[in-house]
């Protein structure tokens, strides 16, 4: 166990090599070269349509589904090119978990919302689901809340509620890496600041990628950060020294509000 | 000049007024129906087959027809509906196949039900050599349908926020799972209700099957269940006179003495044939839903 931990700090858990990424002719990436680092967290931050959230899409696939859309270059995650077509997306998306900015919860139960991707991916003992439920709710530190009430609809839980069981969700599949959109924008402070405290403990087990628009999110739990500016990463680094000493004017200025 | 105050009130006064009219239209109808219907209701009269010269006769080989009829019509045009209406939400591209597509759905949608009536008469009846019979009638009846059915079936998948398919997808499902496992339980009550509405339909669809079932029931022996005896209630290739027929004939030419309590008590019945159905198919969906989403 120690000795892979030591391995994995070798290789960064995903590595993309001059991604380019296009909607019909627009080049909507440009070339992205980026690592992210095993059990870390990397935000993505830029103003609207820099492309960080098609760049965080595209590390689990989900471009796939838009009509009209291709990519050149490479993302490399556990050893392989991801962006080969001939590449297993299904398999993909249960290593990369990914969480939403709108909690989706399926119109189930607590339980059914968690257990259902382990259970159409064959996983089919109740004492096992249970297990893997109870797990995944207390990693997502939602369980003391709705031990009780696991057969409730989802649809009765709080916003709040509703994002940490979309993330237990995310956690059933066993994923390696998390990627997350937003995830708090959505919820009320107290509520966001759950979500972030939650997201800083789930670091020791899982890759995280967020993707935010509030300054103060990345700067308070992200160990690295890339800033995209017009589909480019216009700079990347430790997180204090991307906001304490950016080197370039517009790193500056968007991360001192004046722009985004 | 009106305030907008006034305006308001105005307005919600005058909608008031208008759903006051339709809840009185539907209680009268209902109502009449009931009132005249009602007395003649009984074990004897919804079990016991038609009289043709003397009174006392029932319409229980009818009932039957109306039910089977609607089972055998759901068999044949569910799965076509179901299988269209998710290409259509899920897979068609927007091209001139799919707009053509829709296009015929809408026409056939709009087809009068004598027409349907007619081609069924011309292609199952004659044609195809199955005479006047419950089958040559379902399958005119899922022709009348189908329309209804795949807009129904679309709309309901389509109403699913993409949110729900996208969640499906990074969970790692394949499309095909997402639309399995996640979009039809998320669709189903909208499927439900599609399915009451075409059953609705088909209760009380009389022009279609005057020339496909048939105006006429033979003896039937309701403890034989064996589908190839030509008595046999489960037999499809009889005639089969349904409860919409049967009151539209008797209203007609019917010659027994108690001919109009009969189209009475069988309108009444029909009616509560349709509300039995509603409520049970809302009950079969609530259990399909749990078994489909649930452990």
């Amino acid at each position: 166990m120690r000795q892979a931990a030591a391995e994995h700090i070798l290789t960064p858990a995903i590595r993309t090599e001059d991604f380019r990424f296009y909607y019909g002719s627009h080049e909507a990436l440009k070339g992205i070269t980026l690592s992210v680092e095993q059990n870390e967290i990397t935000a993505l931050i830029g103003p609207s349509g820099c492309g960080k959230s098609t760049f965080l899409r595209s590390l689990n696939r989900m471009n796939d589904l838009i009509p009209d859309t291709r990519t050149a270059g490479e993302i490399w995650i556990g050893g392989k090119d991801i962006t080969k077509p001939a590449e297993d997306t299904v398999a993909l998306r249960k290593q990369v978990g990914m969480v939403f900015q709108h909690a989706s919860p399926f119109p189930f139960s607590i339980y059914d919302n968690v257990a259902y991707g382990p259970r159409i991916h064959g996983k089919v003992r109740k004492a096992e689901l249970d297990e893997l439920v109870e797990s995944c709710l207390q990693s997502a530190a939602l369980w003391d809340e709705v031990k009780d009430t696991l057969n409730k609809p989802a649809g009765s839980l709080s916003g709040g509620q509703q994002q940490r069981l979309m993330i237990a969700r995310a956690l059933a599949t066993k994923p390696d890496i998390l990627l997350m959109d937003e995830p708090t924008s959505a919820l009320d402070p107290i509520s966001g600041a759950k979500i972030e405290r939650l997201i800083q403990s789930l670091k020791t087990q899982f890759t995280i990628v967020l993707v935010t628009h509030n300054m103060q999110q990345a700067a308070r739990i992200s160990d690295r950060t890339a800033f995209f500016l017009n589909g480019e990463v216009k700079e990347t680094g430790r997180t204090e020294m991307i906001f304490n000493s950016p080197v370039y004017e517009e790193t500056k200025d968007y991360i001192s509000g004046k722009f985004g | 000049m009106m305030s907008a105050k006034q305006a308001d009130r105005l307005a919600t006064a005058g909608l008031y007024a208008v759903a006051g009219v339709i809840l009185a239209l539907l209680a009268g109808l209902l109502g009449y129906v009931f009132v005249k219907g009602f007395p003649m209701l009984s074990w004897q009269f919804i079990t016991s087959p038609p009289q043709i010269f003397k009174g006392g006769g029932g319409v229980g080989p009818q009932l039957f027809n109306s039910f089977y009829l609607l089972v055998l019509t759901l068999v044949f045009s569910l799965p076509v509906a179901l299988g269209a209406g998710i290409y259509l939400a899920e897979y068609a591209k927007d091209n001139w196949l799919t707009r053509s597509i829709r296009i015929s759905v809408e026409v056939l949608s709009s087809l009068p039900s004598i027409v349907v009536g007619l081609f069924g008469f011309l292609f199952f009846v004659i044609y195809m050599g199955w005479g006047f019979s419950i089958i040559s009638g379902a399958l005119a009846l899922s022709v009348f349908n189908l329309p209804l059915l795949v807009r129904v079936v679309e709309q309901s998948i389509q109403s699913v926020p993409r949110t729900q398919r996208e969640a499906g997808w990074a969970l790692g499902f394949s499309k095909w799972e997402t639309i399995t496992n996640i979009v039809l339980p998320a669709a189903l009550p909208g499927l439900i209700t599609g399915i009451i509405l075409a059953a609705g339909r088909v209760f009380g669809e009389a022009a279609a099957l005057i020339y496909t079932a048939g105006m006429s029931t033979p003896a039937l022996d309701f403890t034989d269940w064996n589908p190839l005896s030509p008595v046999s209630p489960l037999n499809p290739f009889r005639p089969a006179e349904t409860m919409a027929v049967h009151i539209w004939k008797i209203n007609g030419e019917g010659i027994m003495p108690d001919a109009s309590a009969i189209s009475d008590g069988a309108a009444a019945l029909l009616i509560l044939s349709i509300l039995l159905f509603n409520l049970s198919a809302r009950f079969v969906g609530r259990f399909v839903f749990k078994k489909m989403s649930a452990s």
